[in-house]
């Protein structure tokens, strides 16, 4: 079948004849590699986008039912040439050490910050729970997020 | 492939009945998917069926998402939603996932065992309600036929005052429980203990809470009696999660502390 859905405000449309997943659809039919691909099961949180709105895992998400719906991933979480507050904020304190979970890491902060600008630690730490940086580069991720957040940093 | 977007409760049920596979948040569903054990060719899509995400102090539908939950629900409900996973599981996954699923370790279940909340199933031919302890038969095993959707939750209208729930895990989000426990207490003492993930099914501890329920203020001995009778009363398993003894001893200090939660709150 063929789904259609708006992929960071463009329409997009994919094929799937089998079960796939948006991430899936969103790596090998969209060329949106940024939504990374590791557990296939919502424990990492590297695939993390939003879907309507909301932060999810997009390998727990069939393609299909994504229909209809708007999708953002971390390509779309600011105009083209430009980088989101959020990214900004682990460029200055270079909280990125191998990358991989970085994307992740972003689109799940992008969330946080749009329902709370203003996190404590403890709210920061719980919102980025399941995203997991197998660096262990936690520190610098959490202070990066701290100082965006007009938190005194540690 | 085909996937159904029902617009109301009687085409999703239509659709059930017809042999779709029925997908809520996918947070059990896709890692089957994702994992080759799975492959659903008809699947009738639930994440955005309004007929059954309504949400009352009696009564949560079945599409409604742990992140809600979290917010709004019984106090001890909401504690366990908020050990559901991460903040991408709990704006996915459902409660009625977790009672369709029906794993030992839902962390959702201990709950509606602790207040003997009732399963509603439809299907084209109408609802019945189950007592959770009629709905629940195994590992992943529910009463439900083929042609039902679980779509709510029921609950009485005088949920008990006092009611803790936490978990043991070998860390602190993202985990599957070792072991959880809901305990509640009334104001005349009536207290029930729930647990989790030491048995094929939720259940209860009910030599444990008639010991106690009659217990105004339980001395330090009485506390450790009501301890002993439910890692006694358990029946755990050992596997990759766990033993068998570990999960006893933990059950028994869990409740123990729910208790005292409950206890103190109603000192104060």
């Amino acid at each position: 079948m063929i789904i259609g859905f708006r992929l960071n405000g463009q329409e997009v449309t994919a094929r799937v004849d089998h079960p796939a997943s948006l991430l899936d659809v969103l790596r090998d039919q969209l060329g949106a590699y940024g939504s990374k691909n590791a557990c296939e099961q919502g424990e990492c949180g590297s695939c993390s986008v939003l879907l309507d709105g909301e932060l999810v895992c997009s390998c727990l998400v069939l393609a299909a039912d994504a229909e209809g719906s708007e999708v953002t991933t971390v390509e779309g979480v600011a105009p083209e040439g430009e980088l989101h507050p959020v990214q900004e904020a682990m460029n200055r304190v270079g909280a990125v050490q191998c990358g991989f979970c970085t994307p992740g890491f972003v689109v799940a902060a992008v969330d946080l910050f749009e329902r709370n600008p203003h996190p404590t630690s403890r709210e920061i730490k719980e919102a980025l729970a399941g995203n997991i940086c197998r660096c262990t580069g936690y520190g610098a991720i959490i202070r990066a997020f701290e100082e965006l957040a007009g938190r005194e940093v540690r | 492939m085909e996937v159904i977007h029902p617009r109301n409760l009687e085409e999703a049920l239509a659709a059930v009945a017809d042999g779709m596979t029925p997908l809520a948040g996918g947070t059990d569903l896709m890692v089957e998917v994702n994992y080759g054990q799975k492959r659903p060719e008809r699947v009738v899509a639930l994440r955005r069926l309004a007929d059954i995400a309504d949400f009352s102090p009696t009564r949560i539908g079945a599409g409604v998402r742990w992140r809600r939950i979290e917010k709004e629900g019984p106090r001890a409900l909401a504690q366990a939603a908020r050990t559901v996973g991460s903040p991408q599981i709990r704006n996915a996954g459902t409660i009625g996932g977790n009672v369709a699923t029906a794993s030992p370790a839902g962390d959702g279940l201990p709950f509606l065992a602790a207040v003997d909340a009732s399963i509603e199933l439809t299907s084209g031919s109408g609802s019945r309600l189950l007592r959770w302890d009629e709905y629940f038969v195994g590992v992943k095993q529910t009463a439900r036929r083929s042609d039902e959707l679980v779509t709510a939750i029921v609950l009485a209208d005088d949920l008990p005052e006092r009611q803790e729930f936490a978990k043991v895990g070998v860390r602190n989000a993202m985990v599957i429980s070792t072991v959880c426990c809901v305990v509640t207490r009334r104001e005349d003492g009536a207290t029930t203990v729930a647990l989790g993930s030491v048995a094929p099914t939720p259940m209860r501890a009910r030599r444990a809470e008639e010991m106690i329920s009659s217990e105004r203020s339980p001395s330090e001995a009485t506390l450790a009696e009501f301890a002993r009778l439910v890692s006694e009363e358990v029946a755990p398993i050992t596997d990759h999660r766990s033993t068998e003894e570990y999960r006893r001893h933990a059950a028994g200090v869990l409740a123990r502390r729910l208790l005292e939660r409950c206890l103190r709150r109603e000192a104060a």
